[in-house]
């Protein structure tokens, strides 16, 4: 078999809901006083572990607040799990919200340098991708207009050019592939399946059962933060069609 | 350790960008751009040496590049510590999205108000010469000043920059605070005054004055105070511990408040 490329291990995230109210020195004090600082734990992720090979394509299904995106959000490193840890193998491209480095009042082209620097790339590699990535946008000339001035249609497309111009080991995929219109998202699936094709490994966040079938071939059920079934698609989602009837 | 650089390494690029970008936005759109770094101390300077220079029948020729020196450094620490305050917030977007490793947001927006501080010294040179204070072997101490007033201005930064995420009372707190700190800066009068009373002290352990005047001493050729070089230096170092310890310890803890 191939080698391991992601490694989970018994990860559990807490979150602390009292603390995320307190926004003042004045209401933390007033609180402290009245003895209000109640700590309500609540656990998003409860000793999650699984493993992923080189070409895995993994769907992760579960209800809303399952934990999935938390889950995601782990793996690429944004969150720091309270115990437990992620082995990562190789670059990770987390397509869960495009453009979130932006900056409204750059122009296109200058977000392409920043964003790229946010993801990680080098400038050698940026300018030698540059061209590439303002083709596949679509934007043009707009290239050089201020961000703000983009529509959400455009602003996605520049995100979505941008992150996936690496090859990626890992790829993360939270419901991205509706981006744009019509033809644009059929390239960008085009885009994304021929990084299936290169032997990427893929974690996919989807609803849509019909979806991860087509897409993954193994699959985990999340069910309030923890790992309810984990294993080949078919079984899988056998046991998450009984759940949620 | 050795990893940690590795990963800095990996992301000084993003650095760079975060830099650069606080330089640009910070003048675009505006007709004269980066020259305002210049013409904003200077016009002070003239309004300052108006103020407590004519009007208080303060003859000394030289009394401009005296405030100047002043303000161009305390004015590079509000700014830069202000920025570091409110650097994680302001980021938050991308915070919650993309792994960056944090400390890049308060020493990106120390850096970037570094720069600018450094272009604005050449007002300071220009009028150095035109009022015919030129420069001594001293002049060399003047960059002991400029790394001090970085390493405690960056290390005040984290500080401010770990409080302002978990209170946002900070940011007017802070500027409450840097009002006192001018008071006590001694940049628009002279701190003999001062520090013949009985409050001397508050020159004499305030480490942003001691660092104005090692500046100072070495713009006007004079040795500077060994004990003031000492403190300021064990102070921006302990400052910049303090703050790397600071943070490292809460950054985990950030995206649950931002």
């Amino acid at each position: 078999m191939g080698k391991k490329v992601l490694k989970v291990n018994n990860v559990s995230m807490k979150f602390n809901l009292s603390t995320e109210k307190v926004d003042s020195v004045k209401e933390y004090f007033i609180k402290l006083v009245k003895r209000e600082i109640k700590h309500d734990e609540f656990w998003a992720l409860r000793d999650i572990s699984f493993s992923l090979e080189k070409g895995d394509r993994l769907g992760i299904l579960g209800l809303n607040g399952a934990g999935k995106s938390t889950l995601l959000k782990v793996i690429a490193g944004v969150f720091k799990p309270t115990t437990g840890s992620v082995e990562r193998h190789g670059k990770i491209a987390p397509l869960l919200e495009l453009g979130a480095g932006f900056d409204m009042q750059y122009t296109g082209a200058e977000n392409i340098y920043l964003y790229g620097a946010v993801l990680g790339y080098s400038r050698d590699f940026i300018q030698s991708k540059y061209n590439e990535i303002v083709e596949f946008s679509e934007l043009g000339k707009f290239i050089d207009v201020p961000l703000k001035n983009y529509s959400s249609g455009m602003r996605s497309r520049l995100g979505f050019a941008i992150a996936t111009i690496v090859e990626p080991e890992i790829l993360i995929l939270d419901e991205v592939l509706s981006v744009g219109d019509a033809k644009f998202r059929k390239k960008s699936e085009k885009k994304v399946t021929d990084m299936f094709d290169k032997g990427v490994t893929v974690l996919f966040v989807s609803h849509s059962l019909e979806q991860v079938r087509r897409l993954c071939n193994k699959a985990i059920i999340l069910d309030h933060g923890k790992l309810i079934s984990v294993g080949d698609i078919d079984t899988v989602a056998e046991v998450y069609e009984k759940m949620i009837e | 350790m050795k990893k940690q650089f590795k990963n800095f390494m990996k992301y000084r690029f993003l650095l760079g960008e975060l830099v650069k970008k606080g330089i640009k936005l910070k003048y675009r759109r505006s007709y004269l751009g980066i020259v305002w770094s210049l013409l904003e101390p200077l016009f002070e300077m003239i309004v300052l040496t108006i103020v407590f220079g004519t009007l208080f029948d303060n003859s000394d020729r030289t009394f401009p590049i005296y405030i100047l020196t002043g303000r161009l450094l305390y004015s590079f620490f509000s700014q830069g510590t202000k920025a570091s305050l409110k650097s994680i917030r302001s980021n938050s977007a991308m915070i919650k999205k993309v792994y960056v490793p944090k400390y890049l947001y308060p020493m990106s927006s120390v850096l970037f108000n570094y720069v600018i501080f450094l272009i604005s010294l050449i007002v300071l040179v220009l009028v150095s010469l035109i009022l015919g204070v030129y420069p001594t072997r001293y002049v060399f101490m003047a960059l002991v000043a400029l790394v001090l007033i970085l390493v405690f201005t960056y290390g005040v930064g984290m500080i401010l920059a770990t409080l302002g995420v978990f209170f946002r009372d900070m940011e007017y707190l802070w500027n409450v605070a840097l009002m006192l700190i001018m008071y006590m800066c001694a940049i628009f009068y002279y701190p003999q005054r001062l520090l013949d009373s009985g409050y001397s002290w508050i020159l004499k352990w305030n480490p942003l004055y001691c660092i104005i005047a090692i500046f100072r001493d070495a713009v006007f050729g004079r040795m500077p105070d060994i004990q003031m070089l000492l403190y300021s230096t064990v102070f921006s170092f302990g400052s910049l511990l303090v703050g790397l310890f600071v943070f490292r310890k809460r950054q985990d803890e950030f995206i649950l408040h931002i």
